[in-house]
């Protein structure tokens, strides 16, 4: 390892396709359960919020399933979806971003202040209307505070998927791992940071249009 | 019904009630390295974010940064470190207190930030100097924040050294990679499941930290929250 530069740029020039393909097949396999994560999640959080009592045990569920490590949740897996699937790797993530989106949909849907409530009540707003025009664009601060979160941990962590053979960038990490070659390392950490950052970037974008009155960061979980 | 009986077979195994492949072993393992990780991310982290939270200088970057952290892969760090620094517990530590410090560097800005300005205000008029303030007053304010920041940085530190097996490394990772390798799925799984067991455990720990062990005033402020 004396010798070897931490990059071979060349090594990078010539495998551009490959970067490609690794990083497109990433983003699917990262932000794909990120999108059902919030569909499941925004009904199931409207429920939590209407019946409080659903939510203390569905949250216990969920910081057990986030303590879950992934690789092993994928290896338990293969055995029904099979080896170096996308769904091995896709159906764990959901349930992480899902865990992630829960608490913050629930407290976006909480986080409506009573009066407004009352208010879109008086001016004769029934329970549907007032659902989809006031609380739930209260709620998007929130969702897009959860999603930056989701989203970040889940194009990280497909990473792992790796292991068990499907972790788009995360193949080389292996891969230079087995050749001492440190320079598909290094490329699969640039890219993963700069996917991250795009989608970060990009949900920032999305608030600013759906959210404009949320000027300042809203609480995202840790 | 198979899968009970592969956990019996994992648990009663003769490999892993002695010796250096034993479940006990492992435990104690994937603990030392776990809490060395955090130890350093805590020592590195809370000094900086109690300061920074406290002369609200770096706020934006700070949490910039731990934003950005959180997308560094781990298996990542793990195999470059490895390549650079060789197989040791530094390579796994190097990661792992990336991936540490940032939840605990939130919480303590955020605590301290969280503390009530007339508080703060009332300390320093009673005669207190910065350094005081910081630790007998905005310290104890941040306490629930910063267990919570534990707690999270804890559990992700626990399911995440499983990785360091991947790298020659021992802890619980080591039944799962194994288990993976060699197609014996009880190995796996039972693994899986002690690494879950102490996430859990961890939880719970600081679930009970934060009822009894917080100063009293905070701990009823905590709960009303």
């Amino acid at each position: 390892m004396d010798d070897e530069p931490i990059v071979r740029w060349y090594w990078i020039g010539d495998h551009l396709g490959y970067l490609g393909h690794l990083l497109a097949d990433h983003a699917v396999i990262a932000l794909v359960p990120v999108l059902v994560g919030l569909l499941l999640a925004v009904p199931l959080g409207l429920a939590c919020a209407r019946f409080p009592r659903l939510y203390q045990p569905l949250s216990a569920v969920f910081n057990i399933v986030y303590a879950l490590p992934s690789l092993a949740v994928f290896v338990v897996l293969i055995p029904y979806t099979g080896l170096a699937t996308q769904a091995t790797v896709m159906i764990p993530l959901t349930f992480y971003a899902l865990a992630v989106l829960l608490p913050t949909t629930v407290d976006g849907l909480r986080a409506v202040p009573d009066a407004v409530r009352q208010a879109a009540t008086a001016m004769g707003y029934g329970p549907w209307h007032r659902l989809t025009s006031v609380e739930l664009p209260a709620a998007v601060p929130y969702l897009i505070a959860g999603l930056r979160v989701a989203a970040v941990s889940s194009i990280s962590l497909a990473s792992v998927g790796a292991l068990v053979g499907r972790g788009g960038l995360g193949y080389l990490f292996i891969d230079g791992f087995q050749r001492t070659f440190p320079t598909p390392i290094v490329a699969g950490i640039a890219l993963i940071a700069a996917l991250a950052l795009a989608v970060d970037l990009l949900l920032v974008g999305a608030r600013r249009v759906l959210a404009p009155w949320a000027v300042r960061e809203k609480g995202a979980g840790s | 019904m198979n899968w009970l009986t592969w956990l019996g077979d994992f648990f009663t195994a003769a490999d892993h009630r002695s010796g250096p492949d034993s479940i006990a072993h492992r435990v104690s393992e994937h603990l030392v390295l776990s809490g060395e990780a955090l130890l350093f991310a805590a020592l590195l982290a809370v000094p900086l974010g109690l300061l920074i939270g406290y002369t609200g200088r770096g706020v934006t970057v700070v949490t910039a940064m731990a934003g950005a952290a959180r997308a560094l892969p781990t298996l990542g760090l793990v195999t470059l470190a490895v390549l650079f620094a060789g197989v040791g517990d530094t390579a796994v530590l190097i990661p792992l207190v990336a991936l540490a410090a940032p939840p605990l560097l939130v919480a303590s800005v955020e605590g301290v930030r969280g503390t009530d300005p007339d508080v703060r205000d009332a300390a320093r008029g009673i005669g207190l100097t910065h350094s005081q303030v910081l630790r007998q007053v905005c310290l104890p304010a941040a306490a629930p924040t910063l267990l919570a920041g534990f707690r999270t940085a804890t559990v992700q530190v626990i399911a995440t050294a499983t990785v360091a097996a991947y790298v020659g490394l021992g802890g619980l990772g080591r039944y799962v990679i194994d288990g993976l390798a060699t197609r014996k799925y009880a190995v796996t799984v039972g693994g899986a499941l002690l690494v879950v067991l102490l996430a859990v455990a961890a939880q719970l720990f600081f679930a009970l930290l934060a009822r009894f062990a917080l100063p009293p005033g905070v701990r009823a402020q905590h709960r009303a929250r």
